[in-house]
């Protein structure tokens, strides 16, 4: 039970890896974080089950930082789009020094 | 002030007879001066900091010898003899400043008079050293801050601060429309201190420390009027020429410490016997770069340039500073290592036959001179060569003496000139004429005008000359007398120079010595034909004006004028029945009389008396025989005006001064330039300049790489994050 559960966590979170790398949406982008996210969470639900409860409740940290994450992450995503008519990540290039 | 320990340790292992007299004042002696220039330092800059209505330098007035323009201030217009021009501006703190420069000098004069009452009752035969503090303690070098006072340091105190004060005194008369009063004052003091520094330092780096300042006090005083760009370039050549000097002292120092270990002068005096082979390389190559310093500060050939042209200082400067003591600093750095002389027979020689040959040669150019102070300049140099030429033949009394009186004459007749000087800038200055001030073709006359200039200044030439009974006569008189005795007998006349014997070297030194003795009545005989007497040609406007100096200049005159006339009692020779004979041999005997005992070993036992007097005799006879000659051949005529009828053949080579400066810049000066210029600039520095240059660029081509990797683009950085978590996790997880 617990190989099946990292398992899929693993595919998820490759999922979201490769997601975050090659997209060039900002929101899928994001959406792909999310997804990496969550791919941890199933890893502690899992591991929970195994070796006590305690690290389901990192689960629930997790799910609030997320949260706040989107909502933090979204707006800046509207901001920016505001500012620039676009989200194409490749083309925000504002950290360039 | 005196650190206790040390001090109680010198007194338990010999309580020395000076301790608990004025002697113990010695610390205060230096301190004085340098207290006066503190203040006046703090006056001169407050004038400068806070120019108000009172501004001194608002319209400046330079003083008498100045072809200088103005100081501290631009904003003077060009017409300082306008017709209009407010009468001459006194410093802000003049009459502060003339209370502090004179009495600090003074002061230290009176307590030098106090220790030398103390020390002539007890007659110490042994030095003595007061330490204040370890100053350089290094490994082996042990340095301490220490002053000497023996009979020879309180000669020359008494020198330094008894002139001294007499010049600063005339100083206050003769500069007190400068602008730079206060200045003037402050450099003056602190040469005083660094001189007294330099004279009672108990140790070679004590001296070197009083050596450099006075070298500093001096380029700041050549240099005084800096905004005439002729008095800074003199300065300038005055501090580059005297470092080479220092270089030669310096080299010397390393070697005596690397010898002897030690550098204190009861160190060296009781190791260089054991230390060093007498005669050998060693002590000789010491001696010889101890003479190359000498010969800087003291102005001999082959450095002697600068001296004549220190002369665009203030005329007191010169007086002080160049003739009456600065230049002597070496001749008492000579008779103060004059046992490493008398271990080194060769190095004397040097010395000897250094100075011979400046003393003929600067006599010969002061022959031409038409700038009455270039023509003492010249005989400054002429009379140090006398000094080099007796310490060199080990006659380190007769060359202090001669230092003494020179002190006395010397100084008299630069104030004496100063003073011509003063009257006449004042008389040019009054009928806004441009004529030099300096020039003895503008003289003439003067006797009537200035009566007791003229006869003091006779009286020094006198002197100088070596007119018997006067002062100078009795120094020359004994330093020629000696170094004939030390070519009758002597390690001197046993030892040889450059392959030639030591005996025939003296001999040819003596006659040079009594060709420029003649020489020296010549030309200070023609200096005051030329001043003094026949017509007046300062020009009919400007006569009227010329007028005796007021009497805080002739009063430092009056003074000098009576030290040369009798200074030369002070060490009369035994076989003329005039007074105590050679009263300052045994002053000086228990300081020289170790290396003057060992240079004149070998010696006849007593020389005939006769021949002291015959040598006498033909002294005096020279010196008449100058002072008659000049007055015959120039007497009756007047000198040519300036820039009339060039001189020909050798009159146009001493005019020129032996072309010694042109030569020095065509073969030293220039080609050092185009080295500078060509080699070091262009292509040394060029070569270095081109490495800096070429590691900047690897750098900055290294920080286009991390530059480049700085895309902004999110993904980027998305990509390096999970390359490196994946190497990451590949070396921690095997």
């Amino acid at each position: 039970m617990l190989a099946e559960s990292i398992a899929l966590s693993a595919l998820l979170f490759v999922i979201g890896v490769v997601g975050v790398l090659t997209r060039r949406n900002a929101i899928i982008v994001f959406m792909c974080v999310e997804l990496m996210l969550n791919a941890v969470n199933l890893t502690f639900i899992a591991f929970g089950r195994v070796y006590g409860y305690g690290a389901q409740a990192i689960v629930i940290f997790v799910m609030t930082v997320a949260a706040a994450e989107a909502a933090v992450g979204l707006a800046i995503v509207i901001a920016i789009f505001r500012h620039r008519q676009t989200v194409d990540l490749d083309s925000i290039n504002l950290l360039k020094g | 002030m005196i650190a206790p320990a040390l001090q109680a340790a010198a007194l338990a292992a010999a309580p020395h007879p000076l301790s608990g007299t004025a002697a113990d004042w010695v610390w205060a002696l230096p301190l004085f001066p340098l207290a006066g220039f503190l203040v006046n330092a703090a006056l001169a800059v407050v004038a400068v900091a806070r120019p108000g209505p009172a501004d001194p330098s608002a319209d400046r007035h330079s003083a008498p010898d100045a072809t200088a323009a103005g100081e501290d201030v631009a904003g003077h217009g060009p017409g300082a003899g306008d017709a209009d021009a407010p009468p001459p501006a006194r410093h802000r703190f003049a009459s502060v400043v003339s209370l502090v420069g004179p009495l600090a000098v003074g002061l230290a004069f009176a307590l030098a008079c106090a220790i030398f009452a103390a020390m002539a009752r007890v007659h110490p035969t042994t030095p003595f050293v007061q330490t204040y503090f370890h100053w350089i303690p290094a490994g082996d070098l042990q340095v301490n801050a220490a002053f000497q006072l023996d009979q020879l340091s309180l000669t020359l105190v008494l020198v330094i601060t008894g002139v001294g004060a007499l010049i600063h005194l005339f100083s206050v008369a003769y500069m007190g429309d400068d602008p730079g009063y206060a200045r003037y004052f402050a450099y003056l003091n602190l040469f005083v201190f660094f001189m007294l520094v330099l004279v009672l330092g108990a140790s070679y780096p004590v001296m070197f420390v009083g050596w450099e300042g006075v070298g500093l006090c001096s380029y700041l005083l050549i240099g005084f009027w800096y905004a005439d760009r002729a008095n800074a370039d003199a300065g300038k050549k005055a501090f580059i020429v005297n470092r080479i000097g220092d270089f030669g002292f310096l080299i010397a120092m390393f070697l005596l410490f690397v010898q002897l270990g030690t550098l204190d002068y009861t160190g060296v005096l009781a190791a260089a016997p054991g230390g060093l082979e007498a005669g050998g390389p060693v002590v000789t190559v010491i001696c010889l770069f101890l003479l190359l310093g000498c010969a800087g500060k003291s102005a001999q050939i082959p450095l002697y340039v600068w001296l004549p042209d220190a002369m665009a200082g203030p005329t007191p400067v010169s007086a002080l500073i160049h003739a009456a003591t600065m230049v002597t600093a070496g001749v008492y750095l000579v008779v103060r290592s004059g046992l490493l002389f008398a271990m080194a027979p060769a190095a004397s020689l040097t010395v000897a036959v250094m100075g011979a040959v400046t003393a003929l040669f600067a006599a010969t150019i002061g022959l031409k001179q038409w700038d009455i102070k270039k023509v003492l300049a010249y005989s400054t140099i002429s009379q140090l060569g006398f000094m080099f030429m007796a310490v060199g033949a080990g006659a380190y009394v007769a060359g202090i003496f001669h230092l003494v009186t020179h002190a006395f004459f010397k100084a008299l007749l630069f104030l004496g000139a100063g003073s011509v000087i003063h009257a006449m800038h004042a008389a040019y200055h009054a009928t806004h004429s441009h004529e030099d001030a300096q020039d003895m073709r503008n003289m003439g006359g003067l006797r009537a005008r200035m009566p007791v200039t003229w006869i003091l200044m006779w009286i020094a030439t006198l002197a100088i000359a070596g007119v018997p009974l006067f002062a100078g006569f009795f120094s020359k008189d004994e330093i020629l007398g000696t170094i004939f005795d030390r070519a009758g007998g002597s390690i001197l006349r046993d030892a040889h120079w450059l392959g030639i014997p030591g005996g025939v070297v003296l001999y040819a030194i003596y006659g040079m010595g009594l060709v420029a003795a003649f020489l020296t009545a010549v030309y200070m005989t023609r200096l005051m034909l030329y001043t003094f007497h026949g017509q007046n040609r300062t020009g009919e406007a400007a006569r009227p004006h010329l007028h005796e100096a007021p009497w805080l200049m002739t009063g430092p005159l009056l003074v000098l004028g009576a030290l040369s006339a009798v200074g030369g009692f002070l060490n009369t020779p035994a076989f003329l029945p005039i007074g105590p004979a050679e009263t300052l041999a045994r002053w000086l005997d228990p300081v020289v009389g170790p290396a003057t005992a060992l240079i004149a070993a070998g010696a006849p036992g007593d020389a005939d008396p006769r021949r002291g007097l015959l040598l006498s005799l033909i002294a005096a006879a020279v010196a008449a025989t100058g002072i008659v000659v000049a007055v015959v051949r120039l007497g009756r005529s007047a000198p040519v005006r300036a820039g009339a009828a060039p001189e020909t053949g050798i009159e146009s080579v001493l005019a020129h001064r032996y072309y010694v400066d042109e030569a020095y810049d065509r073969g030293i000066v220039r080609p050092l330039l185009a080295f500078s210029n060509r080699v070091l600039w262009q292509g040394v520095d060029g070569l270095i300049d081109g490495l800096v240059t070429l590691g900047a660029r690897v750098w900055v081509w290294f920080g286009g790489i991390g530059s480049a990797l700085q895309t902004g683009r999110v993904g980027t950085y998305a990509w390096a994050l999970v390359v490196g978590a994946l190497v990451v996790l590949a070396i921690t997880i095997r």
